[in-house]
C-alpha cells in the first residue's frame, strides 16, 4: 500500500478550504497550519501563468525527518505515512531542519506536528478532511499500488511533477499539470 | 528573463518566512562540546604516550574544565529542547541513522569519563585532598589503577564527540550550507585547535606551551584547507550549494565570516604563535583567546547562516 495525494493545478483556485478544513479537523493551533496555498507566478513577462498550489507535508518516501529523529517519534506507518509520536517526540527540532519542504512545525505543546494524511479518517474509509472539502474537487487521495483508484488514474491519464524531487526524497504529493 | 514569484500562505512560527528553529543554545553546544572534545583528545593522548610528566597541564589541569563545559553544552541542549519531560526518551532507543541519537549517547560516555578522569587527578593536584567515604577511595584507587583503558576510550569518544558536532549539521540534506561532509571534519579540527589554545593559555611549562603552539599553528592550516575545500565543493555542486556558498561569498555572512573566524581567528593568531616561536615575545593569552573567539563565530555562523539557505521551489 503507498498513499499518496494529487493536486490538480488546473483545478485548484487557491480558496483555502482545505486549510481551514483542516485546522478544524485536526484542532491546529490558531497561528499555525499543516496544509497552506502556494500562489506561483512564473515566466517571462508579458508571458506569465499563474498556479495555485494546495502544498503539505510530502509523506516522502525517502524521509529525512524520520532519518534524523533520535527518539524514533517520527515514524512510518500503513502506506508510507509519515506521523509524529508525542509522547515520543522530545522537540529537538532535527525534523523541521531536515525537511526540505518545512512542513514541520514545533506545536505549542512543545512536540512536533505536521500533516497525517489524516490517517485517523482514511483508516475508517473516509478521506482526509482537506479532499473532503475541496470545492473544486482538485485533490485526489488513494493507494498508488492499487491501479483502479482515484490518484492511480489521474498519474496515468495526467502529466504531473513533484516538488524539488532533486532533494532526493521521493515526495509523494503529485500536482496534475 | 524568467522569473517566478510566490507568495506562500504559510507563516509557521520559527518556520517561516525564515527558518530559525536553532539559536545560540545549539552554537553554544557545539562550540564547548568542540572545546571539550579537543581538551580531552588531548589530555588523553599525551597521557597514552607517556608525557604524564611534562605535559601535567593537558593531561591533569586542563580536563578539570571539561565537565563544566559539558554540563554547560547539556543545559543549553535541555533548554532548547520544547518537549523538556520527555527527554529521557532519547535514551530508550538507540537510531543509528540519527546522528543526534549518537551524539546523545556519546555524551552518555564522555560526561561521566570527564569527570572520572578529572577526579582521579584531584588528590594530585590538591595535596590533603581525601576522598570523604571508604568506597570513594577504593573507587577512585580503581580508576587510577585502570587509567590507560581509561585513555583509550577517552581518546576515541572524544574525536567521536568532536566530529558529531559538525556531523550533526551536515546531515540534512534541506539546508545545503550544511550538507557538506567536511563538515565533519571541520569542526574536528576547530574543536582541537581550542583545546589546544586552552591548554596554551593556561600552562605554566614553556616546553608545553610551545607544543601545544606549533599544534595549533598545524590545525589551523588543515582548518584553513578545509575552508578552502568547501567552498571550492560548493562552487562545483547544485545551484543550492552555489547559493549556500554565495551567502559567505558577497552575500549577508560575508565579512563577519571572512573578518571573525578567517582573519582574527585563525590568520592572526597563526602570524602571533610564528612571531612567538621565533622568539618574539608575546602574551600567549592572545593568540588563544582569538582562536577561541574564532571558534565560538564559526560555529554561531554555520548554525544560523545554514538556516538561511534552503531548496526553493
Amino acid at each position: 500500500m503507498r498513499y499518496a495525494m494529487a493536486v490538480d493545478t488546473k483545478k485548484c483556485v487557491g480558496c483555502s478550504d482545505c486549510v481551514v478544513a483542516c485546522q478544524l479537523e485536526n484542532n491546529v493551533p490558531i497561528g499555525y497550519c499543516r496544509d497552506w496555498i502556494v500562489e506561483s507566478t512564473a515566466g517571462t513577462y508579458p508571458e506569465l501563468e499563474l498556479e495555485f498550489r494546495s502544498e503539505r507535508c510530502n509523506h516522502c518516501a525517502n524521509a529525512p525527518c524520520v532519518r534524523c529523529c533520535p527518539t524514533g517519534a517520527s515514524h512510518i506507518v500503513e502506506g508510507g505515512v509519515v506521523l509524529v509520536d508525542p509522547d515520543a517526540c522530545i522537540g529537538c527540532g532535527a525534523c523541521i531542519a531536515s525537511c526540505p519542504y518545512d512542513a514541520r512545525y514545533t506545536h505549542p505543546d512543545g512536540y512536533v506536528d505536521k500533516c497525517t494524511f489524516c490517517i485517523h479518517r482514511v483508516r475508517k474509509g473516509q478521506k482526509p478532511a482537506c479532499v473532503e472539502v475541496c470545492p473544486t474537487k482538485c485533490l485526489y487521495f488513494g493507494d498508488l499500488d492499487d491501479p483502479n483508484s482515484e490518484v492511480s488514474i489521474m498519474l496515468k491519464t495526467r502529466d504531473y511533477k513533484t516538488l524539488i524531487p532533486e532533494a532526493g526524497t521521493d515526495p509523494q504529493l503529485y500536482f496534475l499539470t | 528573463m524568467k522569473e517566478e514569484l510566490i507568495i506562500s500562505g504559510r507563516m509557521n512560527p520559527r518556520v517561516d518566512p525564515n527558518l530559525s528553529i536553532w539559536g545560540w543554545e545549539i552554537a553554544l553546544y557545539l562550540f564547548v562540546g568542540g572545546l571539550a572534545a579537543g581538551i580531552l583528545f588531548f589530555a588523553a593522548l599525551y597521557y597514552l604516550m607517556g608525557k604524564e610528566k611534562t605535559f601535567s597541564t593537558a593531561v591533569k589541569w586542563a580536563p578539570m574544565a571539561a565537565p563544566f563545559l559539558l554540563i554547560i553544552g547539556l543545559s543549553a541542549l535541555f533548554y532548547d529542547l520544547h518537549h523538556k519531560l520527555y527527554f529521557w526518551r532519547l535514551y530508550t532507543t538507540i537510531r543509528l541513522s540519527s546522528p543526534m541519537s549518537w551524539g546523545a549517547w556519546t555524551l552518555m560516555v564522555v560526561t561521566p569519563l570527564s569527570i572520572i578522569w578529572s577526579a582521579t587527578y584531584l588528590p594530585e593536584l590538591r595535596p590533603g585532598w581525601r576522598w570523604r567515604y571508604r568506597w570513594l577511595e577504593q573507587l577512585a584507587a580503581f580508576f587510577i589503577a585502570n587509567r590507560r583503558t581509561l585513555a583509550w576510550i577517552m581518546v576515541v569518544s572524544s574525536a567521536i564527540l568532536g566530529i558529531y558536532t559538525g556531523i550533526l549539521l551536515s546531515a540534512f540534506n534541506a539546508r545545503p550550507l550544511w550538507n557538506t561532509s567536511i563538515l565533519g571534519p571541520l569542526f574536528l579540527a576547530s574543536g582541537l585547535s581550542a583545546g589546544a589554545a586552552f591548554i596554551m593559555m593556561i600552562s605554566r611549562n614553556p616546553i608545553e606551551r610551545h607544543t601545544f603552539s606549533k599544534i595549533d599553528l598545524l590545525v589551523i592550516g588543515v582548518e584553513l584547507f578545509f575552508i578552502i575545500h568547501m567552498f571550492m565543493g560548493f562552487l562545483a555542486s547544485s545551484q543550492v550549494q552555489i547559493d549556500a556558498a554565495g551567502l559567505f561569498l558577497g552575500g549577508p555572512y560575508t565579512l563577519p565570516f571572512w573578518i571573525f573566524v578567517v582573519f582574527i581567528g585563525m590568520v592572526v593568531p597563526a602570524l602571533l604563535e610564528i612571531l612567538e616561536l621565533r622568539g618574539q615575545r608575546i602574551p600567549v593569552f592572545l593568540p588563544a583567546a582569538l582562536i577561541i573567539f574564532g571558534n565560538i563565530m564559526l560555529r554561531f555562523l554555520i548554525v544560523y547562516a545554514g538556516q538561511a539557505s534552503r531548496y526553493l521551489y
